[in-house]
């Protein structure tokens, strides 16, 4: 918060558009995120690792598509409301054309036995892409017992119930209350955004008095 | 017109319910156009589920797919926006707040706590695809040891991180497997 943010370099929109229009056509078989991180960071160099780290995060806390959402951070970021919308269009597009085509073909051959049979293989792979995200992260996020209060009526509120609305408006509270922040982080925090505004005023004191100097010898 | 306002209530409210991804809502998104709506059958949705994983970016932009088979052109294009519009404004308004943020306890509080929700509702989603496309009872025996085999291969090679293996190989390897094993059962 005491940084200025870090200067955002200059790009021009129709740039940020090709390049996520780019990673949006080109990046097969899901981790999006990891293409995104890629062009972003190591290519174009727009952002450093830690800036597309947070956007990511924003993106996983917030509702919506991971990759979605951190190309609507990083659009905006670099061009404001018009480079947030350039983002999003041009990650979104090919992808949405692409599978577009590929449901006008299914509804011409849905009947044929062979692209049945290949789609119940796609199918159960894609179950195993997103089963083995699922126990990554869990084996990476899942660390004390609270933890679980929350996950299994998470997983059966929707997972049997279908109600997604559920966990989200009665669990995210409970769970935001298991982690809340001790009373003394707090204070330390609170403390120390104290003795930054102070140090504002401070500074801001200082530059009054050597205002009020500079016009007191200047006039006299 | 009717199913179009009820395509565009339910994407843009799925926009804002999916936690954590996509894979959240897919629970929900099913039982409503299969089960409330009657607009697909389980595995017309498992296959456009699937035609989703063969394609680039953000893998639920086969609810074109969906808005299409209910609604035409107008649904494909409506559902699209309603599914992408609500999350993406609302992530562009907070992340102009969360950095204020930085620095504060009660943000990785937020983080934290949304951690066991996200991966309670992924399970649920893997579930929802899960009972049709690997464990299926209405298939022979052999298309669910295939399915559960062809699951189970791709989970194991994710999690030990073959290198090289790009996730987009992984799928076209089960539909490969699925061709030469399924054609016939």
């Amino acid at each position: 918060m005491k940084d200025a943010p870090a200067h955002a370099p200059n790009v021009s929109l129709a740039k940020l558009f090709g390049v996520f229009l780019y990673v949006g056509g080109t990046s097969f078989g899901g981790s999006v995120i990891a293409y995104l991180r890629d062009h972003l960071v190591s290519r174009q160099e727009w952002l450093d690792e830690d800036q597309f780290l947070a956007a990511a995060e924003i993106g996983q806390t917030v509702p919506g598509l991971i990759s979605t959402n951190a190309a609507v951070i990083v659009g905006g970021h670099l061009r404001g409301a018009a480079g947030a919308i350039a983002a999003a269009v041009g990650m979104t597009l090919p992808g949405a054309i692409f599978v577009f085509i590929l449901g006008l073909m299914y509804a011409q051959f849905k009947s044929n036995p062979e692209v049945g049979a290949v789609l119940s293989g796609v199918g159960a792979a894609a179950v195993g892409l997103i089963l083995a995200t699922t126990l990554q992260m869990g084996a990476r996020e899942i660390k004390k017992w609270q933890d679980w209060i929350i996950l299994i009526p998470a997983f059966v509120v929707v997972g049997i119930y279908h109600i997604s609305l559920v966990p989200v408006a009665v669990l995210v509270p409970i769970a935001i209350q298991f982690n809340r922040p001790e009373a003394k982080e707090l204070a330390a925090y609170h403390a120390q955004q104290a003795s930054y505004h102070a140090q504002l005023a401070e500074h801001h004191e200082e530059v009054a008095a050597r205002h009020a100097a500079a016009t007191a010898e200047s006039s006299s | 017109m009717n199913k179009l306002v009820s395509l565009i209530n339910m994407f843009a409210l799925l926009s804002l319910l999916a936690v954590g991804g996509g894979t959240a809502v897919l629970p929900q998104m099913k039982h409503e156009t299969v089960g409330t709506h009657e607009w697909l059958s389980a595995e017309q949705f498992n296959d456009i589920y699937s035609l989703g994983q063969l394609a680039p970016g953000p893998n639920m932009n086969m609810v074109t797919v969906i808005g299409y088979h209910v609604a035409g052109i107008p649904g494909a294009i409506l559902v699209l926006l309603a599914f992408y519009l609500p999350s993406c404004t609302l992530v562009f308004a907070v992340g102009k707040i969360w950095d204020h943020f930085e620095g504060s306890p009660w943000r990785d509080a937020v983080r934290r706590g949304m951690a066991p929700i996200t991966i309670g509702l992924m399970m649920s989603g893997v579930y929802a695809i899960g009972r049709t496309a690997t464990i299926n009872l209405n298939h022979s025996m052999r298309h669910n040891l295939t399915t559960v085999a062809i699951t189970m291969v791709v989970t194991a090679m994710v999690i030990q991180r073959i290198r090289h293996v790009n996730f987009a190989l992984l799928i076209l390897m089960g539909g490969a497997v699925g061709w030469f094993a399924l054609r016939m059962v």
